[in-house]
């Protein structure tokens, strides 16, 4: 009994703290929204929103309520959540086994690389990309094609678009073979316990991706066109060009800076991955009589994805907190669109900062639930 | 053990690396290309396939000269490492003489107006003549000597501790923990912001450049360490109710940008507050980033708690000591000699972020460089100014993950 009360005292009193202050801030938001005739609700969500954005991947425009603005801004987000992810996953990975290299050259290009990028703060690197670097590109009208069909000038990125005909029959053959791809890997693996014998997977696979959407385009009725952008005169000096995508340049410099930063930590985790697989592990592999391509993709690959996908994760989160800096150059991210205009628009501070702060906890909840799901995949089962 | 033919190799394979060598340097420096008269993408890629002959000629597994094997295992192991050698050294040979020219030769520092940057290169003279902004921000210029003054004395009370007795030392942790905040917080709003003992009051939005970067990282680190070490204590709690606060905390924290979080500190948290209660903005920054580090800190000293064995518990538990003495005097100061390095790294990102305060309106040293860039006698040299704080933020934070390194060698205790 005794016992019990001594665990409950500060349990209480912790929870009382709490509640204290948390009915504090409400009290005294309470009192600051009725002196200034503001009411607490979500309900300026379904009203017009009466700004634009300036670029956003589903239709939108001023008449459009709060809400959709909030979609789309999110959806801008992810979009370059996504983007950077893809690129710095790219970059690290090259980076992280670059500097391992046996080669003196590239392992210190790789070292300085990680050094130099990683200790200067993200924001100055956007801004560098964005105010100096990507200023320094040419006017649409004395941009040079690149590859001959797309644009990189000072106005953005312009690329050209794709114009699909049947466009589902095309995605139904991906799906298609994506099952098939699973189907055959876990046959092989099947074949591989049960016999020993070993599938080319990856040339079948390979294959499968290749051949099934390759065969809408002969009998499916499948055709892809390109829409090249083409240079448009709008007054005598501005010129901009039509058709095909384009990407903003605050898209470009954010991209950029979050992929290169992020790289630098990637680039970290693999290099303590590879290096934490234990040298008698590939011994002993190459001791069995494997070739040094299975080494790697049965022995060291395995081992190594554990040790690096836990901090990876960490990474990805972080890029995606940090691509809230896109406010800083004028991206129509959610923390500009949503916290910045809306907010001043309809003067709602605690709805809209909480509805964004929700939004980046769910979203690194998602991604973090997604990646433990992954890793207890993949993690070593004891017997 | 070196075969005649492997010499004649040897020379060869030389001679083609200096011929491409020549020819990349030629172009680069004199913009000569003397392999004209061969078309266009062969002359381009003459001088790699030349000094992956070359290489491929002199590679060989032991020929007992010395240098020739140390460049062998070094760069030229395959010829896929000779190609990436070749590359790396002709975009070094490639990329010096236009950054040279436009950092140094072609630059111009003299003068102090913006008529002295004649060159085609970079014009330092704006950050010359912008160098006491970049530092302090719109502080007026006679009143800089405070802030110099302030941070000396905050320096040099935070050596005093190094001073310590023998006898004082079981007090350093309360002074650290306790007291030197108070006094350094004393210093620098006395003494900065002024208002007493005879000094102007200069309000906290003259503030700014690398100073308030160094005011606000400063602040936050000193706050946010006791707070980061309760709740990693609440998260390893066995209360049920302490345990969940402080996951929610440290799970709220986390997942949240810190953008996000000073938008909260400038428009939301004026109404948490009574109404006629009014909190300096640069104070509200300071809370909030110190909430937002907290939750990384907890993490971090987390990880130092779990790292100790159990028995360091139970041997404390068995001398009879409760939870707080346990952990004072026994689990803490373990715990937090192995949390050196990752505080030293939260530190280094809280350094990195606080050019964020920009985005609430406070000048920090970004937001110097975006007053500096729009002033209409002065645009155009966006390059240059950062440049500029990218190189001093480099220094900084380069310095301080090598200390870090050297702290965690210096308190490295054998287990």
């Amino acid at each position: 009994m005794n016992n019990k009360f001594k665990r409950l005292i500060p349990q209480f009193f912790t929870l009382l703290l709490v509640v204290l202050i948390f009915g504090f801030f409400t009290f005294n938001a309470q009192v600051n929204m009725d002196n200034r005739g503001i009411d607490f609700g979500f309900g300026f969500l379904k009203q017009e929103a009466s700004f634009d954005i300036q670029f956003s991947l589903v239709d939108y425009d001023g008449l459009d309520p709060y809400w959709w603005a909030y979609v789309a801004a999110l959806l801008n987000t992810l979009l370059v959540a996504v983007l950077g992810i893809i690129l710095c996953t790219i970059i690290g990975v090259i980076v992280g086994v670059a500097r391992l290299s046996s080669n003196y050259l590239i392992r210190n290009t790789a070292a300085w690389y990680v050094e130099f990028f990683r200790n200067i703060p993200l924001l100055l690197q956007i801004f560098f990309w964005y105010y100096a670097a990507l200023r320094a590109l040419p006017l649409p009208q004395d941009a040079e094609p690149l590859l001959g069909v797309s644009y990189l000038t000072i106005k953005g990125f312009y690329i050209p678009a794709m114009i699909w005909e049947n466009l589902n029959i095309f995605l139904y053959s991906v799906i298609l073979a994506i099952i098939g791809i699973v189907i055959v890997r876990t046959y092989a693996r099947k074949l591989q316990e049960n016999e020993g014998k070993q599938l080319p997977v990856f040339y079948i696979s390979l294959s499968l991706i290749i051949i099934l959407p390759f065969l809408t385009f002969l009998v499916g009725g499948v055709s892809l066109d390109f829409e090249i952008p083409v240079i448009k005169q709008l007054s005598i000096t501005s010129f901009t060009y039509v058709g095909g995508i384009g990407l903003p340049p605050e898209l470009i410099a954010l991209t950029l800076a979050l992929s290169l930063y992020t790289a630098t930590f990637i680039a970290e985790c693999v290099r303590a991955g590879i290096q934490g697989v234990g040298k008698g592990q590939k011994e002993a592999a190459a001791s069995i009589g494997l070739n040094p391509n299975q080494i790697l993709k049965l022995v060291v690959m395995p081992q190594a994805l554990r040790i690096i996908i836990p901090p990876t994760t960490n990474q990805y989160l972080n890029l995606t907190k940090n691509s809230s800096l896109a406010a800083a150059i004028a991206y129509p991210d959610l923390v500009l669109v949503f916290a910045g205009t809306a907010l001043m628009q309809t003067g709602k501070a605690i709805e809209i900062v909480s509805i964004t702060m929700l939004t980046y906890l769910s979203l690194s909840l998602a991604i973090a639930a997604l990646m433990n799901w992954y890793n207890k995949k993949i993690e070593i089962k004891e017997k | 053990m070196i075969s005649k033919n492997f010499i004649t190799n040897l020379y060869l394979g030389l001679f083609l690396i200096l011929v491409s060598l020549i020819d990349v340097s030629l172009n680069s420096f004199f913009k000569l290309n003397f392999t004209n008269f061969l078309p266009g993408s062969i002359s381009f890629f003459l001088p790699l396939i030349l000094g992956t002959i070359g290489l491929y000629l002199i590679r060989s597994d032991y020929t007992g000269l010395k240098q020739l094997d140390i460049l062998n295992k070094n760069v030229n192991t395959s010829n896929f490492n000779a190609v990436l050698t070749l590359l790396i050294i002709f975009l070094i040979i490639k990329a010096i003489p236009p950054s040279m020219s436009w950092m140094i030769l072609d630059a111009n520092i003299s003068g102090d107006s913006r008529e002295a940057c004649t060159g085609t290169g970079a014009c330092w003279t704006y950050i010359k003549v912008w160098f006491r902004r970049f530092m302090y921000g719109m502080y007026p210029n006679e009143l800089h000597w405070r802030i110099n003054s302030a941070f000396i004395l905050v320096i040099v009370l935070g050596m005093a501790g190094l001073l310590a007795t023998e006898k004082l030392k079981k007090y350093l942790a309360l002074y650290y923990v306790i007291i030197y905040p108070i006094i350094a917080f004393l210093i620098i709003y006395y003494l900065i912001s002024g208002g007493a003992f005879g000094l102007e009051w200069v309000e906290t939005g003259a503030w700014g450049g690398l100073s308030l970067t160094f005011i606000v990282s400063f602040f936050c680190l000193i706050f946010c360490f006791p707070l980061g070490m309760i709740f990693a204590l609440g998260r390893r709690s066995s209360l049920p109710t302490v345990r969940y606060i402080s996951i929610g905390y440290i799970e709220f924290w986390r997942g949240v940008p810190l953008i996000t979080v000073l938008f909260m500190s400038s428009v939301m948290f004026p109404m948490f507050l009574p109404e006629d209660f009014f909190m300096d903005k640069l104070v509200r920054v300071i809370i909030a980033i110190t909430l937002f580090e907290a939750a990384y800190c907890a993490e971090v000293i987390r990880g130092g708690l779990q790292a100790l064995p159990r028995g360091q518990y139970d041997a404390a538990k068995s001398l009879g000591m409760g939870y707080w003495k346990m952990h004072i005097f026994v689990i803490l100061p373990q715990a937090l000699k192995l949390v050196i390095p990752g505080i030293a790294n939260t530190f280094l990102a809280l350094v990195k972020d606080t050019p964020l305060i920009f985005v609430v309106g406070l000048a920090e040293i970004a937001g110097m460089l975006a007053m500096a860039k729009t002033n209409p006698e002065w645009l155009g040299f966006a390059m240059e100014g950062y440049i500029f704080a990218s190189i001093i933020f480099w220094i900084i934070c380069y310095a301080m993950s090598k200390y870090s390194y050297n702290l965690e060698a210096k308190y490295k205790t054998e287990r």
